[in-house]
């Protein structure tokens, strides 16, 4: 099963490598990571999606929990969350195939944010599944080069985590 | 009062109690080592080697219960010291490790004797801090011992440049620390506590099994009352030993890969499993699958990653062991006439047990010619004195010393389980000596492991650390030999050590004495004199060369599948 887990740290040197090193040397997996500072400066917050069964996503968060910087550990229900991630996206635009790249950003509302003769880049933001069917309709157009941020998440509903 | 960064480290130490420290000097503590000159209040104890350093200040932990403490310097110093500090991470030892490091302008530069301790330690330690402002000091060090003995207990390693320790600053030491990503649950969930003793009312073929926890946590005394009050038998791991006395006849001795048979048939057969501070280590369980099968299984540990880790858990209890088995007393004393009830009911489970007892006693063949290792560890136990503390080594004669000696006190035997770290045993002695020098310790270490940390013998000697060596000389890796002997077709590849060694000699090179028996008959007077004789002594035992530690229970097999002894 996919899990998207927040992780909120102290915002101090090591201790990226410190989660990132907890998840390698237990051999868990990372889809994706994402990190950044918060609206609190102390802190930053992970995203971090992994895999496994029950059993391993539960030893996942504890061992989260463990490590002496982690401070809040949340493992998001997908019904409760809101996932989003960005991509940008440079594909292959030549002839015929100009207007159909654009007319495939326009249903997924992603931005043309850099254009050439033979290439658009898009800008497209969305949960990851989005981001993924846009990725398999522009595939057969020719796809040069892809970035992702991974998918960063937030609860749904009033409450918020400090941070 | 404005001190340097090496005096407020000092200062901090005192304050929290540090009387004994294991370190070695260089370049990047010498400013240190200039303040420990003239502070008369900590013990320096210089070993031959920074990796011993840190296992005599591991042994010094786990005898006493405070926390150990040791030194070194940058680079190859720091490095030394890994062995030590895995070892201490295994076991859930507390400790504080101070390595120097070069100074902060020269981090990174790969600067002469600098090396990334920090990094490298990251996984082997509970937590560790680079020191970059000795304003920070002070808070970093109370942290540091906090971290170390609260919750499950670990070594933390605090690297410390040059330039801090010679930067200086008001020194004032933090009353108490706030560290908010760190609050160990230490109260058990009262509904589970009560939920465990109901669940404890209603067996009727229940197990206690006990690791190294009940050991850390004190909880000796409250283990032995439940065990007692409840009528439940106990099987402990090789680190729980001495937890719950082996001659009380509940106890079942050790489980595992060379338990007893009767431990690891109860843990087979039985529908109650009380894991207490234990982890399911994979050389406790077996084949994970076919562990415990008929058991429900209640899990009370400090640390909840070892909950559900290895095995499936029916009723988890987060919480410092001492103070759920504590609660557990007082929930099961307002219940006493069900307790009776139930001490009554599992009658015939231990009749079944001693049944299993009577038929495969822990046991070996005796010889009155040829010294058998098992026999050495009777006689020692019959010899010694009753609080003796017992360091081992790892291989052969350290399942021999868990199986024969018969502990009966917490904190009495000393041994690397979790990381089986040869050259552990002496220098861990070491440490427990300089922590009691008063008591009576024993080391009983392998000739193949004697020689990953025999230089210690000079700090021994140095330090008047009398601690009283056993080799149980089989002239083998014995160990692995029993593994190839077993499994591979006795294809016996670089496990014997082929040079005899002169260890009396050897002894007497450092200026301690040597004694040697060959014979059976001459074990007690070795005993005997080696005990009486002032100072370290080495006792040199040759030993039957290709005896095996029986029961076995080969790797990744049921534990029911045990090779027994004939
Ligand atoms: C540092 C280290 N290296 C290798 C091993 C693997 N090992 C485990 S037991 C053993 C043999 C130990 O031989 P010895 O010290 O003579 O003890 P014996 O088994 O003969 O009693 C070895 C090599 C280990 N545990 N630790
Ligand atoms: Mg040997």
């Amino acid at each position: 099963m996919r899990h998207t887990i927040a992780v909120l740290v102290e915002n101090e040197f090591g201790v990226l490598s410190r989660v990132v090193g907890l998840f390698s040397g237990r051999g868990f997996n990372i889809d994706s990571l994402t990190v950044a500072p918060t609206n609190d400066e102390s802190l930053s917050r992970i995203t971090v999606v992994t895999r496994g069964d029950e059993q391993i996503i539960e030893q996942i968060t504890k061992q989260l929990n463990k490590l002496i910087d982690v401070i809040k550990v949340i493992d998001f229900e997908p019904e409760n969350a809101i996932e989003r991630e960005m991509a940008l996206i440079k594909v292959s635009a030549e002839d015929d195939h100009r207007a159909e790249v654009l007319r495939v950003a326009d249903i997924f509302r992603a931005k043309v944010i850099d254009v050439t003769p033979k290439s658009y880049t898009l800008e497209a933001t969305g949960a990851p599944s989005k981001v993924d069917a846009l990725l398999e309709l522009l595939r057969p157009l020719g796809l040069k080069e892809v970035v992702r941020t991974g998918p960063v998440v937030i609860g749904r509903g009033a409450k918020g985590w400090r941070g | 009062m404005k001190m340097n960064g090496a005096r407020i480290l000092l200062e901090c130490l005192k304050l929290e109690g540090v009387d004994t420290v294991f370190g070695y000097p260089g370049g990047t503590v010498i400013n240190l080592y200039d303040e420990l000159f003239s502070f008369k209040e900590i013990r320096h104890i210089l070993p031959r080697h920074e990796q011993a350093g840190v296992h005599a200040a591991d042994g010094f932990a786990r005898a006493t219960g405070k926390v150990g403490v040791a030194i070194a310097t940058s680079g190859p110093g720091a490095t030394n010291t890994i062995t030590g500090i895995a070892t201490a991470y295994m076991d859930s030892i507390p400790m504080v490790i101070i390595t120097g490091q070069v100074p902060t302008a020269l981090i990174g530069n790969d600067a002469f004797q600098e090396a990334d301790i920090i990094g490298i330690t990251r996984p082997c330690t509970k937590h560790n801090f680079l020191v970059k402002d000795v304003k920070d000091l002070a808070t970093i060090v109370k942290k540091a011992f906090y971290i170390a003995r609260t919750g499950r207990p670990g070594p933390v390693l605090i690297d410390l440049p040059k330039d801090v320790q010679i930067a200086q600053t008001e020194f004032k030491y933090p009353d108490t620390v706030e560290i908010r990503g760190y609050k160990p649950t230490v109260e058990g969930h009262p509904k589970q506590i009560e939920k465990a003793v109901s669940m404890m009312l209603h067996a009727k073929k229940p197990v206690i099994y006990v690791g190294g926890g009940v050991v850390l946590g004190d909880a000796g005394a409250e283990l032995t009352e439940l065990a007692e009050r409840f009528g439940f038998p106990v099987t402990t791991t090789l680190m729980g030993l001495g937890s719950f006395p082996e001659n009380n006849p509940l106890s079942l001795g050790l489980l595992g890969m060379h338990g007893t048979y009767y431990a690891n048939m109860a843990i087979s057969n039985c529908d109650l499993l009380i894991a207490v501070a234990a982890r399911f280590d994979d050389r406790v369980t077996g084949k994970i699958a076919t562990f415990a099968p008929h058991a429900k299984i209640i899990h009370i540990d400090v640390d909840p990653t070892s909950i559900k880790k290895n095995v499936r858990v029916d009723l988890p209890i987060v919480g410092d062991v001492r103070e759920v088995l504590g609660k557990m007393l007082k929930v099961s004393e307002e219940q006493g006439d069900d307790v009776k009830q139930v001490k009554e009911a599992v009658g015939p489970w231990i009749a079944e047990i001693d049944g299993w007892k009577a038929k495969h006693p822990v046991t070996y063949q005796p010889s009155s010619t040829i010294i058998k290792p098992q026999y050495v560890i009777q006689r020692l136990r019959a010899l010694s004195e009753p609080d003796a503390i017992v360091a081992t080594d790892v291989g052969q004669h350290q399942m021999w010393t868990a199986q024969f000696f018969g502990f009966t006190k917490p904190r009495t035997l000393l041994s690397s389980g979790g990381l089986g770290t040869m050259g552990y045993g002496l220098p861990a002695a070491m440490g427990a000596q300089a922590g009691f020098p008063d008591r009576q310790v024993i080391v009983v270490v392998g000739d193949g492991g004697f020689q990953m940390n025999m230089q210690e013998l000079a700090t021994l000697v140095q330090n008047r650390l009398n601690v009283k060596i056993v080799i149980l000389n089989n002239n083998f890796l014995g160990m692995v030999r029993q593994w190839q002997e077993l499994f591979f077709d006795k294809r016996y590849s670089s496990t014997c050590m082929e040079l005899p060694i002169d260890f009396v000699k050897l002894a007497e090179a450092f200026g301690a004495t040597g004694l040697r028996a060959d014979k059976t008959d001459q074990v007690d007077e070795v005993i005997k004199q080696g005990f009486a004789t002032a100072g370290p002594v080495l006792m040199e035992f040759k030993v039957a060369r290709e005896e095996k530690v029986l029961p076995m229970v080969p790797a990744g097999a049921s534990l029911t599948e045990m090779v027994l002894a004939s």
